[in-house]
């Protein structure tokens, strides 16, 4: 089965945490995915880099299924994605999603944002949920916004909280589409830094992202993908300095200049 | 006017009997419309099919067959009824749901997708996302319109007056037979006592609305 895994050479298949075999999936005639084997070891972190419109934001929302898949499996710690129903809302638990444009729940609080899973989903008692969401919040920086709205917080704390919501639920692996996409400049590093520190703490980590001081920084590995396959996988030194195909090298040159 | 004053009673027991049709009705409407609304987003296609055939059928076909189906229909198939009061209920919600139905349905198309699919990536289930996240966000698009098809159930209810249910429209027949000298006077005092259900109805649409507007 790992046959075709001839480019992926830092990988050790066997204890994937996240797993991709052979996965496919159209939009309409377009072929967003094409035959992807994509393995996450646990406590890894992968950057997933490309051009827009190369399937990596659909990669990321495949893998807790906000995508559907043509065929080809998907598994999580070993058990395949099911289908719609409680056993996926069972399995997306594990699997923390920070979205591009964060997705705070507009009517709750943010002190609420990060308890709802917790209580709803994992039928936490309200003053654990509450003592657990205060600590994440403090450790992004946003204890203070707690009482508020979403919409009365600036783009960077929104996401931090978006953040702290996904870590609420004890994930195994958290997703993140494009998290600094939607920020002004000043508010990326602000949500980077959390990121970086998340890293270190040995979480296991995809990350969708056109920050590549980030890749460099924090990233295990480099995934580079074009025209829905990827194209490279590889460490983010080699990757950087010594790309192996014409489209990673096309790509790179094209943000090394401006 | 004068017939308008010494049939007061009348009025007044016609009055409440199209306050409780509307009420009664209108709360299972609200109830079986959210659930018909639920139905057409959920994931299961043949509650989608269900629902959406539902509303196109009651949405476009007059009320009159409703009550017709639930008065004379359902007696013949074995479902009868103590009152005509309850073939009423029935028709005038059933009727009522389609529209709710349809009204919650876009309501809750203008939640954006991204609180779903939050919802969902922390594990909720469908029911959880739809009352915990989307439902209490659509209902503040979905109020206006809600109180729109409330204040036409009050109206409706008077098709009822038809069917052997004495409430204010069928008392409203009854005084202008009993007082043919008086008509105008008679309607006059029906529709006054409409208004007093109705006008209410539109002022309490018309603060929710402020107040949403504040909120957002």
């Amino acid at each position: 089965m790992f046959a075709r895994f001839v480019v992926m050479t830092t990988q050790v298949p066997g204890d994937a945490l996240v797993s991709l075999n052979a996965v496919n999936k159209h939009y309409g005639q377009l072929h967003v995915l094409k035959d992807i084997n994509f393995q996450v070891r646990k406590g890894e972190v992968v950057v997933v880099i490309g051009p827009s419109g190369s399937g990596k934001s659909t990669l990321c929302r495949a893998i807790n299924r906000l995508e559907t898949i043509d065929d080809g499996d998907i598994a999580i710690d070993g058990k395949k994605l099911p289908e719609e129903g409680k056993e996926l809302a069972h399995l997306r638990a594990d699997v923390g999603m920070v979205f591009q444009s964060f997705n705070l729940f507009a009517h709750k609080t943010i002190l609420e944002n990060v308890t709802l899973g917790p209580i709803k989903v994992k039928g936490m008692s309200k003053a654990e949920a509450d003592k657990d969401a205060m600590a994440l919040l403090e450790r992004v920086g946003v204890g203070h916004q707690a009482p508020k709205l979403p919409a009365q917080l600036s783009g960077g704390q929104q996401q931090r909280v978006a953040i702290a919501r996904a870590l609420a639920m004890k994930p195994k692996v958290m997703l993140f589409d494009e998290p600094t996409s939607a920020l002004d400049p000043e508010m990326i590093s602000e949500v980077l830094d959390v990121m970086i520190q998340l890293a270190k703490e040995g979480m296991t980590m995809i990350v969708v992202t056109h920050e590549m001081g980030f890749a460099r920084k924090a990233a295990d590995r480099v995934v580079f993908m074009a025209d829905g396959q990827i194209v490279e996988d590889a460490t983010p030194e080699q990757f950087f300095t010594n790309p192996q195909s014409s489209r990673a090298k096309d790509f790179l040159s094209k943000l090394l200049t401006h | 006017m004068d017939v308008i004053i010494e049939s007061l009673p009348q009025y007044w027991d016609g009055f409440l009997r199209t306050l409780f049709l509307a009420v009664v009705s209108g709360i299972i409407a609200l109830v079986v419309g959210t659930l018909l609304a639920a139905a057409r987003v959920s994931p299961v296609a043949a509650l989608r099919g269900f629902s959406m055939a539902y509303v196109e059928v009651v949405r476009n076909t007059p009320l009159t067959i409703a009550f017709f189906f639930a008065a004379v229909v359902l007696p013949r198939l074995g479902v009868t009824f103590q009152q005509f009061e309850v073939a009423a209920i029935i028709a005038l919600s059933a009727y009522t749901a389609a529209f709710i139905a349809e009204a919650v349905r876009s309501g809750v198309n203008s939640v954006p997708l991204g609180q779903a699919e939050a919802a969902r990536s922390i594990g909720m289930t469908f029911g959880q996302v739809l009352s915990l996240i989307i439902l209490p966000q659509a209902l503040r698009t979905v109020v206006p319109p809600l109180i729109n098809i409330l204040i036409a159930l009050v109206k409706n209810s008077s098709v009822a007056g038809a069917f052997f249910v004495l409430e204010l429209f069928g008392y409203g027949k009854q005084l202008a037979n009993d007082h043919g000298d008086a008509v105008m006077w008679v309607l006059v005092g029906v529709a006054f006592f409409y208004l007093l259900i109705t006008v209410p109805l539109g002022y309490v649409a018309h603060q929710v609305e402020r107040k949403v507007a504040i909120a957002r």
